[in-house]
C-alpha cells in the first residue's frame, strides 16, 4: 500500500499515512485530486478506479471516506478488507466510533493504524492483538489530559452529522 | 525543585491541548487562518520552555496542523527532542510527529541515529515497536546503513511483537540500502518458520514484495512456498503466496503445471471472494505463461471464466467491476472462452457505474471477430445515441475506432460500411475527438486505394453539408473532420463526381469562420480541385466552364487573402495569383491543364511512425564521436592561491568561468530561440489550433450565430451504416450457401478418405471481405532494425534489489556495525602517534595528566586516565570525532568520542562505551561532571546541577554498550577540560564493592571543527572579504613527506584540502559555531609554515597551538 488518507464528505482531511517517501507539496496535490475524485464518484458506484499508475480503493463509513492507494499487482478485496477491518479496530476501541472520536483523538487512530499496518503491509491480521497491544501501550502512557473524550452537544453545529456511528450508514 | 515541578504544571493548564486546538479552529470557520497563526505563535511559545510535558503538547498539535497542510518542518528538531524523551507517552508522540512530518530531506534525521538505536535495544518491548513504526516512515539511506545490524539483530528478539515489526521494516531497509539484502536474507528466510503466525506471514509479505520486483532470485524458494501454500490456512498469508507464485511462473513453466492443481482447489473450495479473486489471477499468470497447446487446461480456464461470470453478474459493483478486469486479462491468451460470454458484458454496457462500462468496452476491444465487428459497433452505436455526458460518449467513440482500427484494420470486411461509421460519427456534437475521426479519415482513403471512389463522394458530401457540423463551433471540436474531408476531396479529385459544386463549397464565405489550418486546406485543395476541373475541360470545346470557374477563385479567393492566419493568407494570394495569371492564359486560349496538373503530381505514400528511428547506423560511422575535437580547458584556470595569502602580492581575482559561461548560455539560447521563432522553417511546438482561430483579430467580432439542437443532426443524403450491415448479413448468407454446396461437392468427392470436416459456426477465416482491400503498409527503410523498446524505468527503486541471493556469504558482505574502533587504524602517516593501544595500557605515557586515586577503604584502586588524542575522522559523517581511552586497570574500559553538531552550534554529543574487562557483574553505574561555566552536562528535566546520570544498562562479564551524553557549549574558542567522576558496584558471586572512578574529558577546539569541503572559488572569495584576522606557526625539523603532513592536519584537525600546487597547499575548515579556519602551508628543508586565517582569532590561536603539538609529538 502506498498511502491511506481518511477524509469527511465535506473534503476535510482526516487522517493521512503515507508509506513511500514524498515530499510535502506532492503530497498535498494527491491529496486534493484524490478527494476530489472520489467525492466526485457516485454513491453506487464500485469502489475502485485507476489513478495514475495506481489503484485507488475507498470506501464510505457514514460521512468518513477511507481511501487506500496499492499498485497495479496488488489485491483490491483484501485491501477493502484492511479498511474494514481498521473501522472494525477503530470501532472497538472508541465503542461505536463516529468521526469526532477520529477528529478529537487523531494520534490515537494513528496508533492503531500504526499497530496494524506497518510500512504499508499488514502486520497483524488478528483483531485481538491489536487491541491488545494497543491497551498495553496506553497502560504504559500516563493519564494525561489526552483522555478527554468529548459527548456531542459540547460542540458547535453540524456535529450531529459526524457523531452518528461509522456502521451506521 | 518541587517548585520548579509544580510551576511547570501549573503553566501547563493554561496551555492548550489537542482537544482545545481542535475545538477552536472549528469555532473559528470564518477565520481559521488567523485563529491558526495565533495557535502556531503559542505552539512556538511552549516549545521553548523546558517542560518536556508542554513541549509534547506542542507538538503534538503540530502534528495535527501538519495534517491540515501547514508547514511545520521548522519544528524538526523539537520533534527529536520530544522522540528522545525517556517517558514513553511522550516518545510516542515523538515518533508520531516524526513519521508524518519528516522525509528525506528533513536534516536532522541524521540526528537520530543514536537515539532510535537506543529504542530499539530498550528493554521496553513498546520503546521498540514505537522506534521501529516511526522509522518505518523516515528510513533514509543513512538511516538504514547504520541501523541495518541492530534491525537484524531484532529479527530474532524474544518477543514476537518485535520480531515481526523488525521482519516488516527489513523491507524499507532494503529499498533504502540495497547492501543489506544479501547479509541479512538468511536470517529472513528463516523466519519463513517461525512459530508465530504473525511473524511468518511478515516474513511471506517481505520476500513477496521483494520476489515480484525481481523473481528470478527467489525461484529457489519455490518449494518452500509450496509447502507453506498447501499448509496454511491464513486467507492473507495465502494470498500473498499465490501473488508470489504469480510472479514466479513466468520464470518456470514446471511451477505453473504444478500449481495449477492445488489453485484450482482453492477456487472450488474458498469462500473468501479476495482469495478467489487472487487464485484466478494467478491461474490466469500461469496459463499465460505456458505455451498454448495444453488441451488438459481448458478446463481450468473454463473453471476461472465460470467463476468470473458468477462475479460480474454479482450485484455488488466491486466484484463485477473486478470480474470484467480479471476477464480481460483472459481474452488475451484465450479470447474464444470469453467471447462466448458477450452477451453479459453487452449487458455491462448498460450498467449505472461508468466505471464497469469503461470496462467492459475494454473487453469488447478483445472480443471482436470479422464475424462480429459490425454487430457490435451498432450496439456501440446505439450506446453513443443514449449516452449521457459526453466524456463516456466521447470515451465510446474512441473505443469505437480503437475496435475498428486495431491491428491495421483486421476485422473490417467492408471499409464502405466504417467510411459511413466515420460518417455517422460526425454528427456527435461535443465531442473532442474530431481529429481523432479525421485522421482515420485520411488514413483510410491513403491506403486502402479501392475505398477511395467512395470516400471522396461522401467527403464531398460532407463539404456539403458542412455548415450542419459547424453550427456551434467554438465548443466543437468536430470540424477537424472537414480538413480531413477537404484533404481527400482534392488530393484524389479524379473520382469526383463533380468536382464544380465540391470546389463551390470549399469557397463558400462560411469557411471564413472555420479554424485556420482548416482553411488553409481548403484553399490548397481548392486549388488541385481547380486543377482537375482545368483537366476535365480541357479539349473539350466549351472553355466557358473552365473561364467561369476560374472567375469563381477569383470572386471567392480575397476573402482569404484577407485572413489573419499567415497559413491562409500566403496560400491564398499565391493560389489567387496563379489563378489570375492562368485567366489571362485562358484568354489567349492556351492550354495549361497539363502545367497546373503538375503543381500537385505525384503520390503519397504512408511513413511508419518510427521509420527514422529504425535506419541502421552504417557500418564505421560512429555517432558519438567529436566531428572536430573540443576546445581545451582555458590555462588561466591554474593560478596559484599564494596571491591570496603573500601579503605583498596583489591580490587577482580570477575570472569567474562559470557564471560567465552561464550567462552567455542563456544569453545564446535566448538568441536561438529568436531565430527560431523568425524561421518559418523550423517546427515550432505547434499552438493549439482553437488557440489561432480566437486570436485572429478579423473573425472575432464576426457574430457566430450558436445553433442548439437537441435532436442529433442528420446528414441529408447519408448512406446509414446499418444498409450496409443488413447488405452484409445477405452476402454472408449467400457466400454461406455456395460454400455449402461446394461442400457437399467436395464431401461427395472425397467420400470414403474419412476426414469429417467440422461445419460447426463458421470460422474467421471463413468470412471474405466484400471487395478486395488492399491495404497499404506503412513504409520501413531498408533494412530496418527489430524493434528495441521497453526498457525499465531506471529510476525505479526496486532494481536495485536485483541481487543474487542464492551466491554465498562473502566475508565482506556483513552489515556495518558502527564502533568506536578499539584498534589502532592502520593508515599512513599515523602509524607514529597512535600509541593509545588499549592491549598496553602501562606503556602509555601520558602526555597530559596523569590521575592517580587511592581508594580510601579498599586498597587496591589505580585508576589511570589518558588523554592520548586519537581522532578518527569520517568521511560519511558530519560530525566529528575525537577518540579518547580511559582505561581501569581491573575492571572498566571506556572509550569516548566527541561529536561536534552541525545543527546546533551550542551542543556537543559525548559517547562513551563502556567495556566490562573483569569477571564480575558491574551495575548501578553514574555519571557525573563538574560543570563549568561554559560547558554543561545537559541533565533530565528537574534533575539538580550536581546530579549524575544514571547509564541506562548494566555490563555483565566481556560485555559493552555506549551511553551518549549531550554537553551545551557556549563558546568554543577555547579548549575545556571537564573533571567527571564514574561510580559504579562491582558485584562478585561472593561480595559487592562500591567503586568511583575520576576521569577528566578534553574538549579541543579541534573537536570543534568539521571536516566541510570547499571549492577554491568559494575560498578565495572568502579570503577576500577582508573579514579574517590572520595568524602563523613555524614548526622546525618537521621530517616527513608533505603529502604525509597535509594528510596529518587533514586527520587530526579536520581540515580538507582545498588547492595544493607542489609543496604549497590551502585548507579549509569549518567550525560548529559556522566560523572559518584558512590555512596556507607550505613546507621548506624540514620547515613548514602554515599562515591562517580565521574570522575568531583566539579560536585561531588555538587549534594552531594543538597542532603545533600533533607536530610536536612526531
Amino acid at each position: 500500500m502506498q498511502f491511506m488518507l481518511l477524509f469527511s464528505r465535506q473534503g476535510k482531511l482526516r487522517l493521512q499515512k503515507w508509506y513511500v517517501p514524498l515530499s510535502d507539496k506532492e503530497k498535498k496535490k494527491i491529496t486534493r485530486e484524490l478527494v476530489q475524485t472520489v467525492l466526485a464518484r457516485k454513491p453506487k458506484m464500485c469502489s475502485f478506479l485507476e489513478w495514475r499508475d495506481l489503484k485507488i480503493v475507498y470506501k464510505r463509513y457514514a460521512s468518513l471516506y477511507f481511501c487506500c492507494a496499492i499498485e497495479d499487482q496488488d489485491n483490491e478485496l483484501i485491501t477493502l478488507e484492511i479498511i474494514h477491518r481498521y473501522v472494525e479496530l477503530l470501532d472497538k476501541y472508541f465503542g461505536s466510533v463516529c468521526e469526532l472520536d477520529i477528529i478529537f483523538n487523531f494520534e490515537k487512530a494513528y496508533f492503531i493504524l500504526d499497530e496494524f499496518l506497518l510500512g504499508g503491509e499488514a502486520q497483524e491480521t488478528s483483531k485481538k492483538n491489536v487491541l491488545k497491544a494497543i491497551e498495553q501501550a496506553d497502560l504504559l502512557q500516563e493519564n494525561l489530559d489526552f483522555q478527554i473524550r468529548l459527548f456531542p452537544g459540547v460542540l458547535g453545529p453540524n456535529v450531529s452529522a459526524e457523531s452518528s456511528g461509522l456502521f451506521q450508514s | 525543585m518541587a517548585l520548579k515541578i509544580v510551576k511547570g504544571s501549573i503553566d501547563r493548564m493554561f496551555d492548550k491541548n489537542l482537544q482545545d486546538l481542535v475545538r477552536g479552529i472549528r469555532n473559528h470557520k470564518e477565520d481559521e487562518a488567523k485563529y491558526i497563526s495565533t495557535c502556531i505563535d503559542e505552539i512556538k511559545q511552549e516549545l521553548k520552555q523546558d517542560n518536556i510535558a508542554v513541549k509534547a503538547n506542542a507538538v503534538c498539535k503540530l502534528t495535527y496542523l501538519q495534517m491540515l497542510g501547514y508547514d511545520v518542518s521548522w519544528a524538526a528538531f523539537n520533534i527529536v527532542e520530544v522522540m528522545s524523551s525517556s517517558k514513553f507517552t511522550y516518545k510516542r508522540i515523538g515518533y508520531l510527529a516524526a513519521s508524518q512530518c519528516f522525509h528525506e530531506g528533513t536534516d536532522v534525521i541524521m540526528l537520530t541515529t543514536n537515539q532510535i538505536r537506543k529504542d530499539l535495544s530498550s528493554p521496553n518491548q513498546y520503546d521498540t515497536g514505537v522506534a521501529l513504526t516511526g522509522l518505518s516512515c523516515f528510513v533514509t539511506p543513512d538511516l538504514a546503513r547504520d541501523l541495518a545490524n541492530d534491525i537484524m539483530t531484532l529479527m530474532s528478539h524474544t518477543k514476537p511483537y518485535i520480531r515481526k515489526k523488525a521482519v516488516l521494516i527489513m523491507y524499507k531497509v532494503f529499498l533504502k540500502y540495497p547492501e543489506s539484502l544479501r547479509p541479512a536474507f538468511p536470517r529472513l528466510k528463516e523466519k519463513l518458520e517461525d512459530p508465530d503466525p504473525g511473524v511468518q506471514s511478515a516474513a511471506v509479505n517481505v520476500i513477496c514484495e521483494l520476489a515480484r520486483r525481481n523473481p528470478k532470485n527467489y525461484l529457489s524458494l519455490a518449494p518452500l512456498f509450496f509447502k507453506l501454500m498447501t499448509s496454511s490456512t491464513n486467507n492473507w498469508v495465502l494470498i500473498k503466496i499465490i501473488k508470489l507464485f504469480g510472479a514466479l511462473t513466468p520464470l518456470e513453466p514446471r511451477l505453473g503445471k504444478k500449481l495449477i492443481e492445488p489453485l484450482t482447489n482453492l477456487i472450488h473450495s474458498t469462500s473468501a471472494m479476495s482469495l478467489l479473486y487472487e487464485c484466478v489471477n494467478t491461474v490466469i499468470a500461469v496459463l499465460i505463461s505456458l505455451s498454448s497447446g495444453m488441451p488438459n487446461h481448458s478446463a481450468s480456464i473454463q473453471l476461472c471464466v465460470q467463476k468470473l461470470r458468477i462475479l460480474i453478474e454479482d450485484s455488488d459493483q466491486n466484484l463485477k467491476y473486478l470480474g470484467l478486469l480479471a476477464m480481460s486479462k483472459i481474452l488475451k491468451t484465450h479470447p474464444k472462452s470469453v467471447q462466448s460470454h458477450k452477451d453479459l458484458i453487452l449487458q455491462c454496457l448498460d450498467d449505472k457505474d461508468e466505471s464497469i462500462r469503461l470496462r467492459a468496452l475494454d473487453l469488447l476491444y478483445g472480443m471482436v471477430s470479422k464475424k462480429n465487428l459490425m454487430e457490435i459497433v451498432k450496439k456501440l452505436m446505439l450506446h453513443v445515441d443514449k449516452a449521457e455526458g459526453t466524456t463516456y460518449r466521447d470515451e465510446l467513440l474512441t473505443k469505437i475506432i480503437d475496435i475498428c482500427s486495431q491491428s491495421n484494420y483486421q476485422y473490417i470486411t467492408n471499409f464502405e460500411w466504417y467510411i459511413s461509421i466515420l460518417v455517422e460519427l460526425t454528427r456527435l456534437e461535443g465531442t473532442r475527438h474530431g481529429h481523432l475521426i479525421a485522421s482515420q479519415m485520411l488514413d483510410v482513403a491513403i491506403r486502402v486505394k479501392a475505398i477511395r471512389a467512395f470516400a471522396v463522394a461522401q467527403m464531398a458530401m460532407l463539404l456539403d453539408n458542412a455548415h450542419l457540423l459547424t453550427g456551434n463551433m467554438q465548443r466543437n471540436g468536430i470540424c477537424e473532420v472537414l480538413y480531413a474531408a477537404a484533404w481527400i476531396c482534392g488530393e484524389f479529385s479524379e473520382h469526383l463526381e463533380d468536382p464544380n459544386q465540391t470546389l463551390e463549397a470549399m469557397l463558400r464565405p462560411k469557411v471564413a469562420t472555420l479554424p485556420g489550418h482548416i482553411q488553409a486546406v481548403y484553399v490548397q485543395n481548392a486549388a488541385k480541385l481547380f486543377a482537375t476541373v482545368l483537366r476535365k475541360h480541357e479539349g473539350a470545346t466549351d472553355s466557358q466552364a473552365a473561364q467561369e470557374t476560374s472567375q469563381l477563385l477569383v470572386e471567392r479567393l480575397p476573402l482569404f487573402v484577407q485572413s489573419a492566419n499567415l497559413e491562409v493568407q500566403e496560400r491564398a494570394s499565391c493560389i489567387l495569383q496563379l489563378v489570375k495569371y492562368i485567366q489571362k492564359l485562358q484568354q489567349k486560349d492556351v492550354e495549361v491543364a497539363e502545367e497546373v496538373s503538375a503543381l500537385f503530381a505525384g503520390e503519397l505514400n504512408p511513413v511508419a511512425p518510427k521509420a527514422q528511428k529504425k535506419v541502421p547506423v552504417p557500418e564505421g560511422l560512429d555517432l558519438d564521436a567529436w566531428i572536430n575535437e573540443p576546445p581545451s580547458e582555458s590555462e588561466s584556470e591554474d593560478e596559484k592561491p599564494k596571491a591570496v595569502f603573500a601579503k605583498e602580492e596583489t591580490k587577482h581575482s580570477r575570472p569567474r568561468h562559470t557564471e560567465v559561461d552561464e550567462k552567455e548560455l542563456a544569453r545564446r539560447r535566448e538568441a536561438r530561440k529568436q531565430e527560431q521563432a523568425n524561421n518559418p522553417f523550423y517546427i515550432k511546438s505547434s499552438p493549439s489550433s482553437q488557440k489561432v482561430y480566437q486570436d485572429a483579430p478579423g473573425v472575432e467580432h464576426i457574430p457566430v450565430v450558436q445553433i442548439d439542437l437537441s435532436v442529433p443532426l442528420k446528414v441529408p443524403g447519408m448512406p446509414m451504416s446499418d444498409q450496409y450491415l443488413k447488405l452484409e448479413e445477405e452476402r454472408r448468407q449467400k457466400e454461406k450457401a455456395e460454400k455449402k454446396k461446394k461442400e457437399k461437392k467436395k464431401k461427395r468427392e472425397k467420400h470414403g478418405k474419412g476426414k469429417k470436416h467440422d461445419s460447426g459456426p463458421e470460422s474467421e477465416e471463413d468470412i471474405t471481405p466484400a471487395h478486395h482491400v488492399d491495404i497499404v503498409t506503412e513504409e520501413m527503410p531498408e533494412n530496418a532494425l527489430p524493434s528495441d523498446d521497453d526498457d525499465k524505468d531506471p529510476n525505479d527503486p526496486h532494481k536495485a534489489l536485483d541481487i543474487d541471493l542464492d551466491k554465498p556469504l562473502a566475508d565482506t558482505e556483513k552489515l556495518p556495525v558502527r564502533t568506536h574502533r578499539s584498534e589502532p587504524l592502520k593508515s599512513p602517516g599515523e602509524d607514529g602517534d597512535v600509541e593509545s593501544v588499549p592491549q598496553e595500557p602501562k606503556k602509555r605515557s601520558s602526555k597530559e595528566k596523569k590521575e592517580k586515586k587511592k581508594d580510601k577503604d579498599k586498597d587496591r584502586k589505580v585508576c589511570q586516565l589518558d588523554f592520548s588524542v586519537r581522532r578518527i575522522t569520517d568521511s560519511n559523517k558530519n560530525g566529528c570525532y575525537l577518540e579518547t581511552k580511559w582505561v581501569v586497570y581491573t575492571h572498566l574500559w571506556a572509550v569516548y568520542d566527541i561529536q561536534g553538531n552541525l545543527q546546533d552550534g551550542s551542543q556537543v554529543v559525548v559517547s562513551v562505551i563502556f567495556e566490562n574487562k573483569s569477571d564480575s557483574f558491574l551495575k548501578s553505574m553514574e555519571f557525573n561532571v563538574l560543570d563549568s561555566l561554559n560547558s554543561k552536562l545537559q541533565r533530565p528535566e528537574g534533575a539538580g546541577p550536581h546530579d549524575g546520570l544514571v547509564v541506562p544498562f548494566q555490563l555483565p562479564p566481556g560485555v559493552s554498550n555506549e551511553a551518549r551524553f549531550i554537553f551545551s557549549v557556549q563558546s568554543i574558542v577555547m579548549p575545556q577540560k571537564l573533571k567527571g567522576t564514574l561510580t559504579f558496584i562491582v558485584k562478585s558471586e561472593d561480595s559487592s564493592t562500591h567503586e568511583k572512578l575520576d576521569f577528566k574529558l578534553h574538549f579541543t577546539c579541534t573537536s570543534y571543527l568539521i571536516t566541510t569541503p570547499c571549492y577554491s572559488d568559494a575560498y578565495a572569495k572568502l579570503l577576500e572579504s577582508g573579514d579574517l584576522k590572520s595568524s602563523s606557526l613555524r614548526l622546525e625539523g618537521v621530517n616527513m613527506p608533505f603529502h604525509h603532513l597535509l594528510a596529518r592536519i587533514c586527520f587530526h584537525h579536520h581540515f580538507s584540502v582545498v588547492e595544493r600546487i607542489d609543496s604549497c597547499a590551502s585548507m579549509y575548515s569549518r567550525s560548529i559555531q559556522g566560523h572559518h579556519v584558512c590555512l596556507l602551508v607550505k613546507t621548506a628543508d624540514q620547515t613548514v609554515s602554515i599562515d591562517a586565517k580565521c574570522d575568531e582569532p583566539s579560536l585561531l590561536g588555538n587549534v594552531l597551538d594543538e597542532i603545533k603539538q600533533t607536530f610536536s609529538q612526531c
